[in-house]
């Protein structure tokens, strides 16, 4: 058989795991400002584990595309640390907050342009606006099989077998290739990338190539931007928390005394 | 043409209530519509729930019975969907996010070539072009944002226990029978097998104990299932939760995360251990009545929505606290 190419979709977006005192909202520009380093979302680096680990086990090639209006190549070069073969930037002024239909199309377009392709992961959905559109909507538009929720991934003879997430436990099911898997977490999370790789990754000479809307053959009237009308804080969810001290025994026995209270 | 259309589910031979609940956004929305609100139910049979529903106020309830049909396939879910769609041509069409409704919208939304908001905790209709209003979190909960989108059907996934459900009134509406083209060639994923596993109706717990990457180490999750063990003696249901953090580590199966992506849950109490608080997981449990944080950070997001908060190591307080509950009980 010959080795499988992936194509893995990654979006760059601020650390979701960011403490809320690092999160606000602009009502006024209707902006969620994040005050946190920028990641890579983390249903994506689940998917391309997944990515990384069927490479392992059939070798093959890891392509990486993320879009964005800029795209940082030194948040995602980490993807080239964990094993991906090539990343390209999908940046474009007019890539700047599309909706899920939009960004799939963009989507589509590189991969159309990559041209040969066995399995195309994305996250489940991303940790910034948890739609969980964009990866369904690239299967449809591609007109290949989409399978949601993969929490494990095989390839045997030509298709691909994967566990999905199911309300009773999980299905297995098969598909032909070239197929759109959505991945969940259960795959696991990306593997530990030690520094000095990660350091040689950034420093490495290697460019990484940009392509543009129209690189995609994507004309600009056909994208849209999300239609947000209003954007507010949540409601306040602190509560007056009352910190036991003392020593361990001692804080135990007041937890004991809060839980008996509770009874 | 039908204003507002829900897509119904079904759950152990009935209704399932997130129908119920969606049925009771359809009323609101066909109200300030100014029309009325219709049901779809697909299946290989859905007959017995097609008449469950009509006490509901549906004006219409569209039954799509097909062999085929029998389980979800979502090949073919997707294609009767669309057809029934093109049939009935809805103004609005709502599903809940629920397993099917998170794979059907955004598929159907790309057939359909129309565009989705899914997760919505809140629908209303501009009164200046009559189109939906979609509320929903996002950023894993630090914002809540209002979208308005073009095409038809709007469409929508919405949360469960969010919109109460539809009362029973007098049934006045009609059962309608419509077809779907269908065939097995349709078929492109392929079920092998289902596998039912264990899974923890954390939903039902009274007091859950969850643990996050804090742990350290899979063998964590032991000394919180002694913890569980101990509390048992004095509460019911007390259930072992995780962070999604526990779970991409593979130190415990899904079916215990709780968050946005997880199980929402609003507990009695809510023990969190080692569990820092990232937002997406926050909203999944902020609702419970009484929250304790053990936590080594004292600056971490979980102790500021703690009722009570430990600052130290778990392995020291939790095998203590052990023996105390002993104690005590």
């Amino acid at each position: 058989m010959t080795e499988i190419r992936i194509i893995v979709c990654a979006k760059q977006i601020p650390d979701p795991e960011a403490p809320l005192s690092d999160v606000s909202v602009d009502a006024e520009k209707m902006e969620v400002i994040v005050d946190a380093p920028q990641v890579i979302s983390p249903f994506d680096e689940n998917a391309l584990e997944a990515a990384v680990r069927l490479k392992e086990e059939g070798g093959g090639k890891i392509s990486v595309l993320s879009l964005g209006k800029k795209v940082s190549d030194t948040v995602l070069r980490k993807t080239l640390a964990a094993g991906a073969d090539e990343l390209i930037l999908l940046e474009d002024d007019n890539f700047e907050n599309l909706d899920s239909h939009s960004t799939a199309a963009a989507l589509a377009g590189a991969i159309r342009k990559i041209g040969e392709y066995d399995l195309v992961l994305t996250g489940r959905q991303a940790g910034d606006w948890d739609s969980g559109q964009v990866g369904l909507i690239l299967g449809e538009m591609l007109t290949v099989p989409c399978i949601n929720l993969a929490r494990d991934i095989s390839v045997e003879d030509g298709s691909v077998v994967v566990k999905k997430s199911v309300p009773e436990g999980y299905e297995r099911v098969k598909a032909q290739m070239p197929a759109l898997i959505t991945v969940s977490n259960e795959v696991g999370e990306l593997r530990y990338i030690s520094r000095t790789k990660m350091l040689k990754m950034m420093r490495g000479a290697r460019s990484i190539p940009s392509w543009s809307a129209e690189d995609l053959g994507v004309a600009p009237e056909a994208l849209q931007k999300m239609g947000i009308t209003a954007l507010s804080s949540p409601p306040d969810m602190g509560r007056d928390c009352q910190v036991i001290e003392g020593s361990p025994d001692e804080q135990a026995e007041k937890l004991a005394a809060v839980f008996q209270g509770l009874r | 043409m039908d204003d507002v259309l829900i897509l119904g589910e079904v759950k152990e031979g009935s209704l399932d209530l997130k129908t119920l609940e969606l049925m009771g956004a359809g009323k609101k929305l066909a109200g300030e519509l100014g029309g009325e609100f219709s049901l779809l139910l697909i299946g290989d049979s859905v007959s017995e729930m097609a008449d469950e529903a009509l006490p509901y106020g549906p004006s219409k309830v569209y039954k799509l019975e097909h062999p085929l049909l029998q389980g979800f396939k979502a090949d073919l879910w997707v294609m009767s969907l669309e057809q029934a769609c093109r049939e009935i041509n809805p103004k609005i069409l709502l599903m809940s996010h629920s397993f099917m409704g998170m794979e059907l919208g955004p598929r159907l939304a790309c057939r359909l070539n129309t565009r989705l908001t899914t997760d919505c905790i809140d629908l209303s209709i501009d009164p200046g072009d009559g189109l939906l209003l979609r509320t929903k979190p996002v950023s894993g909960g630090n914002a809540i944002s209002v979208f308005k989108c073009s095409g038809e059907p709007q469409l929508a996934t919405v949360r469960g226990k969010v919109f109460a459900p539809a009362e029973l009134g007098e049934a006045n509406g009609e059962i309608v029978d419509i077809k779907a083209e269908i065939d097995e060639s349709m078929i492109k994923v392929e079920s092998l097998e289902i596998v039912r596993e264990e899974i923890v109706a954390l939903d039902k717990a009274d007091v859950v104990v969850s643990g996050g990457a804090g742990l350290g180490e899979e063998d964590g999750f032991e000394l919180l299932e002694e913890l569980r063990e101990a509390l048992s003696k004095s509460f019911d249901n007390v259930m072992i939760g995780c962070s999604r953090v526990a779970v991409d580590k593979g130190w415990i199966s899904s079916d215990h995360q709780v968050g946005l992506t997880g199980t929402m849950i609003s507990p009695d109490i809510y023990v969190a251990v080692g569990i820092s608080g990232a937002i997406q997981h926050l909203v999944g449990m902020v609702h419970a009545k009484k929250i304790i944080a053990i936590n080594t950070d004292p600056g971490c997001n979980m102790l500021k929505v703690a009722d009570y908060g430990v600052v130290e190591d778990y392995e020291e307080i939790i095998p203590a606290l052990i023996e105390k509950l002993e104690e005590l009980s």
